[in-house]
């Protein structure tokens, strides 16, 4: 299908955007790469009067590395992000979860902070900042403020950006010498979205792992943190009745929902299949 | 219909040109139906098929998830493009040679998406072509001949390269 009409600025500044934003209300969308906006605008899911192109914002894109920690320009492409010498140094768990997001010719054009500010909960992104404790910048024309993960992901989605906001940067501390990271997800075809998948970080002393991170995607209507399955693990060495008791506590994190393909049952099962192998992977 | 024209201009295989159109024209429409540029096809336009592969300052992108004013001031090839200057001469040779097309809806997408991996990719191995293709859906050969065409293409390149060593 083709999309409905809209109106199309390619904005400058921040200052402009806000200005759009505030003249045109929920009419507005912000538009970066596109790749799931522009779909979504053939399909009609969406129907804006007007949308902000801030690609020409200079800024906002690139990646640096600074006391500590990663900052990654919202514009980033997921192409930049896989490519990048700093991202596999610093936070492997990216590089290692690019791949999976659909395919060249989108990640050429997609863009991290889309990705994030959109929340799709089968998405990849959002499920490793969960798992890296990562920071949001969110700025609108009253100043900045950052929000972490944990706390910006509400509801389907849904995100702490307001409606005067945009997201500029996503900042995440740098992987410690003993961290380790995997990231496994589980698709019908190469590249499509999640049936789930899953985001791992742990710290691995002489095999003990700790500060374990369990972030999943595909499994609700936010990415989701396995607190439980992470506590089964937390400060032990991997074996298999540990990882066994990893994958039985999933069943008091995740409530996962079918969808046209999988059961919850279904789903929960190969959530605890793929927690197997990513505990697996941070013990290798 | 609201009239939110823009004059929007793209260098399109080389040339510039430009049209007064529509923000809401993705960029495979405005290819072929204000260029009549007829090589890159109009799929699924949700990304999923990877039939109006087309490139965008170098890099291949989905034409169906980009706006034409978008790719305003940018640099686009096209099919018609790469087949003129002979850039795929190699790679359309080993399709027709391997039956590495049937209905051939999807082969100008395809040949976009196996061009990319040459260049960026000239040592990949039949997984890793699979891999690159994974955006690119073919109904009709199975996929097995169209590996094979790239597998063909990529040797024989490799080859080339040893000799001249």
């Amino acid at each position: 299908m083709k999309a409905p009409p809209f109106a199309y600025i390619k904005a400058g500044t921040l200052a402009e955007v806000f200005q759009l934003l505030e003249t045109h209300g929920d009419g507005a969308r912000l538009l970066a790469g596109g790749q799931s906006l522009l779909a979504a605008l053939n399909l009609r899911l969406s129907s804006p009067e007007i949308l902000i192109d801030i690609t020409g914002i200079p800024g906002l894109a690139g990646i640096a590395v600074a006391n500590d920690k990663v900052t990654i320009g919202a514009l980033t492409t997921h192409a930049e992000v896989e490519r990048s010498d700093e991202i596999v140094k610093n936070l492997p768990l990216l590089a290692q979860a690019a791949p999976h997001i659909a395919h060249v010719a989108i990640r050429n054009v997609g863009t991290f902070g889309g990705s994030i500010a959109l929340a799709d909960p089968a998405a990849e992104w959002p499920a490793c900042c969960l798992a890296l404790d990562a920071d949001f910048v969110i700025v609108n024309k009253h100043g900045s403020r950052k929000v972490r993960a944990r706390e910006f992901f509400q509801a389907l989605y849904t995100t702490a950006i307001g409606p005067a906001d945009v997201l500029t940067a996503i900042e995440i501390p740098v992987a410690t010498g003993g961290s380790r990271s995997a990231f496994v997800e589980l698709t019908r075809r190469r590249g499509d979205y999640a049936i789930v998948g899953v985001a791992a970080m742990a710290n691995n002393t002489q095999g003990v792992l700790s500060g374990v991170q369990l972030a999943f995607l595909g499994v609700d209507q936010t990415p989701v943190l396995a607190k439980a399955a992470m506590a089964e693990v937390d400060g032990k060495r991997l074996s298999p009745a540990v990882i066994a008791a990893a994958a039985q506590a999933l069943a008091s994190d995740l409530d996962p929902s079918g969808d046209a393909y999988s059961t919850p049952a279904t789903k929960l099962h190969l959530a605890r299949v793929i927690t197997g192998r990513a505990l697996s992977a941070l013990n290798a | 219909m609201m009239d939110h024209a823009v004059e929007t201009t793209l260098i399109v295989n080389g040339t510039p040109t430009t049209r007064r159109i529509q923000p809401r024209q993705h960029l495979i429409d405005f290819l072929r139906e204000e260029l009549g540029l007829t090589g890159s096809h109009t799929g699924c336009e949700h990304g999923v098929c990877g039939a109006c592969t087309v490139r965008v300052d170098g890099r291949i992108v989905r034409g169906c998830l980009m706006l034409a004013v978008q790719a305003a001031g940018k640099c686009v090839d096209t099919i018609e493009g790469l087949s003129d200057s002979g850039e795929i001469a190699e790679l359309q040779r080993a399709f027709h040679e391997r039956n590495a097309l049937q209905c051939g809806f999807c082969t100008p997408g395809m040949l976009m998406a196996a061009q990319d991996l040459i260049v960026k990719k000239p040592h990949a191995t039949r997984d890793e072509i699979r891999d690159h293709l994974s955006g690119n859906y073919c109904r009709c050969t199975g996929y097995q001949a169209i590996v094979d065409a790239i597998e063909t293409v990529l040797k024989a390149k490799q080859l080339a390269a040893d000799e001249r060593r």
